[in-house]
């Protein structure tokens, strides 16, 4: 694979058209839910997400609305559909490894392990190669930390 | 400025230019590159960094104080770098203030206005002070530098802030423009190259309207001053601004064109070292325009390096600079409405608009950042993004697009590389 296609996963292509979890996002935030605005100035990626959490500390449901390049959509696309059903300490946790192979500059593979840590968004392993996209795949991350964390206030 | 009897430009010449950009031989990954983005900054022949080495192997020195030979020898090159940008633009020598860049020439007219406004600068300073009541205008597609600083001075000095709206295919909308520039107007400010289109506004209209109310004039002149012949008296405006890194200039300086009795009369923005006549522990008073806007030690390498610059496009003639990238500009516009799924962004290529070789589009389906991914892997670079142009961007229906410039050293095959770059994108992306 050439290093486009590497950035370019399947993986990725294919959540950046599905966009599960894309929603039209209505009203405020009710109770046990948090929501946060993102947006990167420099492309113009833009992102609202809203989490809901339990009593208990699971991720109920994630669902956003957003314009963006496709690496950005299909970040929040995976993190929507693989965050369902996980404890928010999971989230801590692949949210630091998450951001741990953005920092790494394509010195991180896509491996096993990775993939057990980090489910479909160890396709974005690629992303790391180009410094100038990490923060299009950061950003639903960045949305999903603040909005989880308004959601267990 | 003369028109050249030099043949036009072709491919031929291009290539022959190219040798004095070494960068444009880089490889990008397996690809040559290929570049289109002279819109955001320009490559720079190596006369230009060459008169840096040369200024600061031979005549470095603080200028405008000293009395050894050096420091002598500095300032007559650093006078000298002004004549001839001065000369390039058609403007005279003491019309010619160095700032950092574009960004900063408008902002230095924007914050002398407010100290004017604040009380300095005396009897003469009146036309300049602003309050309640008056009104400053721009346009719906300036670029951020030429926007931004007209809003912080109309909310500093209680003005108001006006635009002129543009017309449904993206031009200045004139007969709306005839009602907003009135008698309260005071600043009328407008590009004259769009950065985004990179279609070309004639000031004459403008200028009159700004005339016959009084109003003072500032032209954004970024991407005029590169690409077309241009002569700031004869366009009559009061102000104008342009970047020397986008004409093969270097980095870190710009320039502030003002009509010197407006210069002289104008309050200082900075101040310090190298602006004064005398001070005292109470007060100071200032040097004539241009030294007046210089405070502290200037940018004097960069300054003959732009000289050599503007020295280098007039050896190559600014008309047939201009001749070339219209072509190239109808090479693109053409090339691109031909491949199915691209949208060209601003007036129909057919539309009769004069343009520069800008060209803004959007490709169905692909975000203009994964757009310009691709293409960068066939080693050609573009700018994506909304360029500094935000609210032109929400007009068009865009948050970002895709843009191509073309400058003096590319040639028809690089547009045939960025036309077959761009067919193939949605492709890559399985979009239909």
């Amino acid at each position: 694979m050439n290093p486009l296609e590497q950035l370019y996963q399947e993986i990725i292509l294919d959540h950046s058209k599905r966009r599960v979890g894309a929603a039209s996002l209505e009203g405020e935030p009710g109770a046990g839910e948090g929501q946060s605005h993102q947006h990167n100035p420099l492309c113009g990626d833009d992102i609202t997400l809203r989490a809901r959490v339990s009593a208990d500390g699971v991720i109920e449901s994630l669902a956003w609305q957003g314009d963006g390049c496709s690496i950005s959509m299909a970040s929040a696309s995976v993190l929507a559909e693989g965050l369902r059903g996980h404890a928010v300490s999971e989230f801590a946790e692949a949210n630091e490894t998450f951001h741990e192979l953005m920092r790494s500059r394509g010195k991180l593979a896509a491996d096993e392990e990775l993939e057990e840590r980090l489910g479909d968004a160890a396709a974005f392993a690629g992303v790391s190669k180009f410094p100038a996209r990490v923060k299009c795949a950061l950003l639903s991350w960045e949305a999903a930390k603040d909005a989880i964390a308004r959601a267990s206030a | 400025m003369a028109v050249s009897d030099l043949p036009p430009l072709d491919d031929t010449e291009a290539a022959r230019l190219r040798a004095d950009f070494p960068i444009l031989e880089t490889r990008i990954g397996d690809a040559q590159l290929v570049y289109l983005d002279s819109g955001a900054t320009s490559q720079k022949p190596e006369c230009v960094w060459e008169a840096e080495q040369h200024f600061y192997e031979t005549a470095n020195a603080a200028v405008h104080r000293g009395a050894h030979t050096l420091a002598v020898e500095a300032t007559d090159r650093f006078e000298d770098a002004r004549a001839a940008v001065a000369g390039f633009v058609g403007a005279g020598e003491r019309e010619i203030v160095w700032t950092a860049n574009a960004t900063e020439a408008l902002n230095l007219i924007a914050y002398s206005f407010s100290n004017a406004s604040l009380g300095a600068g005396g009897p003469e300073a009146q036309p300049f002070r602003l309050g309640p009541g008056d009104e400053i205008v721009a346009t719906g597609m300036e670029h951020h530098a030429n926007l931004i600083p007209w809003q912080e001075l109309a909310a500093r000095t209680g003005a108001s802030f006006r635009w002129i709206p543009l017309t449904p295919d993206a031009r200045l909308d004139l007969e709306a423009a005839a009602d907003i520039v009135n008698a309260k107007t005071r600043i009328l400010a407008f590009t004259h190259v769009s950065n985004v289109l990179g279609t070309v506004n004639d000031p004459a209209p403008l200028v009159a309207m700004a005339k016959a109310v009084g109003a003072f004039t500032v032209l954004d002149a970024c991407q005029s001053a590169p690409h077309l012949p241009l002569n700031l008296r004869a366009l009559d405006v009061d102000f104008a601004a342009f970047s020397g890194h986008k004409m093969l200039g270097p980095t870190g300086i710009g320039a502030l064109y003002g009509r010197a009795e407006l210069l002289d009369a104008m309050p200082p923005f900075l101040f310090g070292g190298s602006m004064i006549t005398t001070v005292s522990m109470e007060k100071a008073e200032y040097l004539p325009a241009p030294q007046r806007f210089e405070a502290g030690t200037q940018k004097i390498a960069q300054a003959v390096g732009l000289a050599a610059a503007v020295g280098y496009l007039s050896e190559v003639g600014m008309d047939r600079v201009r001749a070339w990238e219209e072509l190239l500009g109808e090479r693109m516009l053409t090339g691109l409405s031909d491949i199915p799924g691209v949208r060209l962004l601003g007036p129909a290529a057919d539309s009769g608009v004069q343009r520069t070789g800008t060209v803004p589009f959007a490709v169905e389906g692909v975000h203009p950042h994964d757009v310009g991914q691709f293409l960068d892997s066939r080693g050609v670079a573009v700018r994506v993004g909304h360029h500094c142009a935000e609210p032109l961007h929400r007009f068009l229906g865009v948050t970002a697009s895709t843009r191509a410039s073309a400058y003096l050293y590319n040639t028809t095959a690089d547009v045939d590389a960025l036309l077959q770059a761009v067919s193939d994108v949605r492709g890559f992306f399985g979009v239909k």
